[in-house]
């Protein structure tokens, strides 16, 4: 088993049956299932996985509330994401309360159409703001994803398979980043880069902390997947494939690519999960999303200031934020397990 | 042995340098940032700001700026743009407390989760293990300075059991400075018990098996024998390099979200201060200080390693 390629399970030509030669192939067997793909495979056994499947639910639902932000914001909340309404006053079960009291502090949720998970200290919507705030954290994990993925793959493919010089130089490149704390880099990288930015890019653009963060975690895919295409070179279909006289990025990309396939998949989820987390850490340093821009991590940290007064400021973003990376764990384990059902060995003592 | 240690040392220096090189270069290519006018202060004039860039060498070339610098971290002269404080003394100054939230946070995670993480796999799929992991996945899913907030929202101003923020040294009263850190280290303990012991239930599921552990109850071993000698053994190798990252990066400033929000006078927290005013000598010291740690503890974990397995080799 030890010396089974991880990747094996899932490559084709290896869990595929060979063709029958005709009907008299298999004596015995009256009825051929047809043959299944190791994809369908993986699909079928997540499919079965009840737990998953509601988180995976539930996360459709989150990102989607997420993606009609304006929707809510211009049809249902009629108030925008930085509207301050710091003298206005609405009415709540008839009664007509000051958004913001005398003494600074703002309403709790109302759970109406206005003002429905309550106002932060300047009367603005903490819903609507919760909308917005996730459809920035989400897209910067989701870009921040993006670069780890097709960088971590590209430097584990070059550094795996050409070794030597390749390595040589890009291994402790990858080295360097990794024994960095990620919160400390991105805070030093990420305030310096907030002040002046990079190029054309501005200070206070997304990008900058999509950008950090993505390339803080690359070392993370790209030392897993460097150790894998390590192993992956050494097998004979790969030695087959020089043989017969395929260049270096050939087989690299339709030889061992597929099998490091799984691998990578096991890591988007981890990944997103990860990226979502460290924008949070980083707004919270105040290295992260700039003003006017608010991300999930913008809003818990600027609501830990009122956490006596104002609880629901912090807790309420910090629940969503909690509830998107739960549900992102649960599926990417979801995924893990049916990929590699032999994660889930049965002990007996 | 010997090589061993001089290899290490080697790379420690190799490693401080590169730091400390990348930390000096990602400032110097940064437009915005200018130390003379910082410390001059902001109605400075232009000849003001001219001389506080000639007295600390701004106007030199980077190298000998970088050199300069160097020198003066390791006689212990090096004083921050911000406030003009030794930055060594603080580091030394504020040491303790660091020590004291992350030391006992250590302890605290990892026996915890080694035990969450064997009674999970000694009972995998029961009621038990599938509550203990969702634990664990709740646990890698909060942020540490959400759940820090929280459980000071909760147990000092709900339940006024545990003072709101602060620290006391343990030289003043032992008692109070348990009290005081009772909940930052819990706050840093949940997330690393949650990712250990999700980690350790997965080694231990794939250590049983193995041949060995076979032979070992085979030739008639107790059951708990096998368990600690054998399987669980095995299956600490990876949680201690994690562990030794951990660590080490923890001891260096990576705590310094649960010191700010339980306002601890740390090192993460002067480091949090001197990356917020952009100032450099505080940033390349804590710098070279974590990757220090990461060497030496990266070292040890590769000493017990070898103690755990003499299949290795220390080379």
């Amino acid at each position: 088993m030890e010396d089974e390629p991880r990747g094996g399970l899932l490559s084709g030509a290896a869990v595929v049956p060979p063709p029958a030669e005709g009907p008299d192939a298999f004596p015995g067997a009256s009825t051929q299932t047809p043959a299944i793909g190791p994809w369908q495979l993986a699909l079928r056994r997540f499919r079965r996985n009840r737990l998953a499947l509601a988180f995976l639910g539930l996360l459709v639902i989150l990102v989607g509330l997420c993606l009609l932000a304006p929707v809510y914001s211009h049809d249902i909340a009629h108030i925008g994401p930085n509207t301050t309404n710091v003298v206005g006053t609405i009415k709540v079960n008839g009664k007509v309360t000051n958004v913001v009291s005398v003494t600074g502090l703002p309403i709790g949720p109302t759970f109406s159409s206005h003002y429905f998970f309550g106002a932060d200290e300047e009367g603005r919507d903490l819903a609507v703001r919760l909308l917005y705030g996730g459809r920035t954290s989400l897209l910067i994990g989701a870009l921040a994803t993006t670069i780890i993925i097709v960088f971590g793959t590209l430097l584990g493919l070059l550094t795996g398979y050409f070794r030597g010089a390749v390595d040589a130089v890009l291994r402790p490149l990858m080295d360097l980043i990794w024994s960095f704390p990620p919160v400390i880099l991105g805070v030093a990288v990420g305030t310096a880069l907030a002040l002046g930015g990079i190029g054309p890019i501005k200070g206070n653009s997304l990008f900058i902390p999509a950008l950090i963060i993505g390339v803080i975690y690359v070392p993370y895919l790209g030392k897993p997947i460097r150790g894998e295409v390590l192993r992956l070179r050494e097998q004979d279909y790969v030695d087959a494939a020089r043989v017969q006289g395929m260049g270096p990025w050939r087989i690299m990309i339709s030889e061992i690519l597929p099998n490091a396939a799984s691998t990578i998949i096991v890591f988007i989820p981890m990944m997103l999960a990860i990226t979502i987390l460290l924008e949070a850490y980083l707004s919270f340093l105040g290295a992260g999303v700039q003003p006017p821009n608010a991300s999930w991590g913008t809003l818990i940290s600027d609501g830990i200031n009122y956490i006596d007064t104002a609880p629901h400021l912090a807790l309420i973003p910090g629940g969503m934020l909690v509830l998107t990376v739960l549900s992102i764990n649960v599926v990417g384990d979801g995924i893990r397990d049916a990929l590699d059902p032999r994660s889930q060995v049965r002990i007996k003592t | 042995m010997a090589r061993f240690i001089v290899r290490r040392t080697l790379s420690a220096v190799a490693l401080l340098f590169a730091v400390s090189v990348l930390v000096f270069a990602i400032f110097e290519i940064i437009p915005a940032y200018n130390p003379a006018r910082a410390i001059a202060g902001r109605n400075a004039t232009a000849t003001t700001v001219a001389q506080v860039s000639r007295k600390f060498g701004f106007d030199k070339p980077v190298y000998t700026q970088y050199l300069n610098t160097m020198k003066l971290i390791f006689t212990g002269q090096v004083i921050d743009y911000q406030d003009d404080l030794n930055v060594v003394d603080q580091f030394r100054e504020r040491f303790g407390a660091t020590l004291s939230l992350v030391v006992p946070a250590a302890i605290l995670w990892l026996l915890t989760a080694v035990l969450l993480g064997s009674i999970s796999a000694l009972r995998v799929g029961r009621l038990i293990d599938r509550g203990l992991m969702a634990l664990a996945i709740l646990g890698v899913s909060v942020p540490v300075f959400l759940l820090a907030a929280v459980l000071l929202y909760l147990f000092a101003f709900k339940l006024t059991l545990f003072p709101n923020t602060g620290y006391v040294g343990i030289t003043v009263s032992p008692i109070q400075w348990a009290y005081h850190l009772i909940l930052p280290w819990f706050s840093i303990a949940v997330l690393s018990v949650g990712f250990y012991s999700r980690v350790l239930r997965s080694n231990l599921l794939d250590m049983v098996n193995q041949d060995f552990v076979r032979t070992a109850r085979a030739k008639g071993l107790p059951a708990r024998q096998v368990f600690l000698r054998h399987v669980l053994r095995n299956s600490m190798m990876p949680i201690i390099t994690m562990f030794g990252l951990d660590f080490a990066t923890l001891l260096g400033g990576a705590a310094l979200v649960t010191e700010a929000v339980y306002n601890i006078p740390g090192v993460g927290q002067y480091e949090a201060q001197a990356i917020g005013n952009l100032d450099v000598p505080p940033i390349l010291v804590g710098a070279m200080f974590t990757g220090f740690f990461v060497v030496l503890f990266g070292a040890i974990s590769d000493v017990i390693y070898g103690m755990l397995d003499p299949r290795i080799r220390l080379s």
